[in-house]
């Protein structure tokens, strides 16, 4: 393992050497290592590049890594990772994503996840993204993620993207049974010319499901950031999605949010607040004795955090 | 010693609202300044702060002409300010202001001391988001213990009671009595209240943009009160909160 995936993996998966638990760690497009558990298997796809995790049923607080590293120009990996998890499971899935190129070539990652959470099961999934290198090469990630929600089950998406991917397109959907939940909260940063697409398309099919979708993005320099988000009340359930966005330098922001209401009883609210940093925040942190850059810096960080 | 020397402010484009306003806030005194509404009271607070630039006039701090000085040079310089009406932050959590306000990283005890002395509960507080889902008597206090963080020579206090309820009122005249019990520093207290009025070294009173009248809260009490009896329009509320 070279210095570059080190690094890749302490920032995407708080990586000190090892891994404790199920683990899987690409690298280009291979399998640099892989660990099953007792409770948390990891084996190979059959039909196409990727990984197939189960996870049985009852399993409680393990965490798996499934890391991708991209750390030269000139790879296009693609993966596709199943999770199966079992009833009343409540596990930690832990999936970051580095691309480095140190040249002209583009490093692109493209990661296809689906998860089926059995009934009653809980997953916090962690993912963590970032573009390294000095290369001109472009730092591309492109993540998939496909959920299916058996009855009770919950899904909390933690992701975030501080710095350095040129593009990313991101696609989420999600379909919910009855008492099913998901939690979305999304982190982006973009600055330079760096463009982040951003989509959910949530089913809340079950009665009493629920999804509640946050982002919160700042786009700087002449980026440019695209947020979707829809969900679609197919019964008695609750929804919520808002966007959240700062706007520094000439970045640009679109929200759009939509609700799609198919059932009286489904309650949707959509939130979307663009604009740039309250001059009265910066007044505030400046009589603290920080200085302009600082205090926005702050608040940024603070915003994202 | 923070001296004000010829001050005037005007509305860009628009009337006088502090006319030649010449102060001395000595050291380690407690100043109140009143006056009636309208009248350039929070103006010549953020005058002092470096918030808002004076039309003409300097400010003078401890012998040194600071009044080419920014927002920022100013607070380094040991002034603090407490905003009427304090900002809110997404995202940024009561301790990461309060750390940011005293420059250092608190540990639990001084967490608790600080937020303590403004009434809150430490536990309930510190990680909770300095936003839109706290009260305004919540984030009033916090914004006062942003100043006592910093522990400066200097604290500008605009309307510290303003949206405050009644605990919080009787809790910030103890805060305030405290600063002066230890010569903390110097305060500055922009307010209305004759609880705060009283616990003044001195008051300034300023009216139509000028100072009216200065001196120590034993001679210049007695007139605010006479002048509410008299006219009706005094500046002080004779009540404990709004």
């Amino acid at each position: 393992m070279n210095e570059t995936t080190k690094e890749i993996l302490k920032t995407v998966a708080d990586f000190d050497g090892e891994f404790k638990g199920a683990y899987n760690i690409r690298v280009n497009g291979a399998c640099a290592s892989r660990q099953s558990t007792e409770h948390i298997k990891i084996e190979t796809k059959s039909d196409a590049p990727g990984l197939v995790v189960t996870i049985d049923a009852d399993t409680i607080g393990e965490t798996v890594y499934v890391p991708a590293c991209v750390t030269e120009g000139g790879v296009d990996d693609l993966v596709y990772n199943d999770f199966y998890v079992g009833e009343n499971a409540d596990v930690t899935i832990v999936a970051g994503c580095g691309v480095h190129s140190d040249d002209a070539a583009d490093a692109k990652h493209n990661g296809i996840h689906r998860f089926f959470l059995g009934k009653g099961s809980k997953v916090l999934y962690k993912e963590k993204h970032i573009g390294t290198g000095k290369g001109k090469g472009a730092k591309r990630i492109n993540p998939v993620t496909d959920a299916y929600l058996e009855n009770g089950a919950v899904l909390t998406m933690d992701t975030i993207q501080l710095s350095g991917v040129d593009t990313t397109d991101r696609k989420t959907t999600a379909k919910l049974a009855e008492n099913a939940k998901i939690v979305v909260r999304e982190r982006l940063l973009t600055d330079g010319e760096e463009y982040a697409k951003t989509d959910f398309d949530v089913i809340l099919e079950g009665v009493n499901s629920g999804a509640d979708i946050v982002s919160r993005s700042v786009a700087k320099g002449n980026s440019k950031q695209e947020y979707f988000s829809r969900i679609i009340g197919k019964a008695a359930c609750t929804g919520h999605t808002e966007c959240d966005a700062i706007l520094a330098g000439n970045g640009k922001v679109y929200a759009t949010p939509a609700l799609y209401a198919e059932n009286e009883d489904a309650s949707l609210i959509h939130e979307a607040a663009i604009g740039k940093i309250a001059g009265e925040q910066l007044l505030k942190l400046r009589t603290l004795g920080l200085t302009e850059a600082e205090a926005e810096e702050k608040i940024i960080m603070g915003f994202l955090k | 010693m923070l001296e004000l020397r010829n001050i005037s402010w005007n509305v860009p484009g628009g009337k006088e609202v502090l006319k030649d306003i010449n102060l001395i806030i000595p050291d380690g005194k407690l100043v109140v300044i009143t006056g009636p509404n309208g009248s350039g009271k929070t103006t010549l607070a953020k005058i002092i702060a470096g918030i808002v630039e004076p039309t003409s006039g300097s400010i003078f701090l401890d012998g040194e002409d600071i009044t080419g000085l920014n927002i920022t040079e100013r607070a380094k310089k040991g002034i603090s300010f407490a905003f009427q009406q304090p900002v809110r932050f997404k995202g940024i959590t009561v301790r990461d202001l309060l750390e940011l306000s005293a420059g250092k990283e608190l540990n639990q005890a001084e967490l608790c001391d600080l937020l303590g002395k403004v009434g809150l509960c430490t536990r309930d507080y510190i990680d909770r988001e300095v936003n839109a889902a706290l009260s305004g008597g919540e984030i009033k206090r916090i914004e006062i213990a942003t100043v006592l963080a910093r522990g400066t020579s200097y604290s500008v206090f605009d309307e510290p009671e303003a949206g405050i309820d009644l605990w919080s009122f009787t809790g910030l005249i103890k805060v305030f009595e405290e600063l002066k019990k230890k010569n903390h520093g110097t305060q500055v207290i922009i307010s209305h209240q004759e609880r705060i009025i009283n616990i003044a070294d001195e008051v300034v009173v300023i009216a139509d943009g000028v100072v009216r009248n200065t001196g120590a809260k034993e001679k210049i009490l007695p007139t605010l009160l006479a002048s509410d009896k008299t006219v009706g329009g005094c500046p002080v509320e004779m009540r404990g909160a709004k």
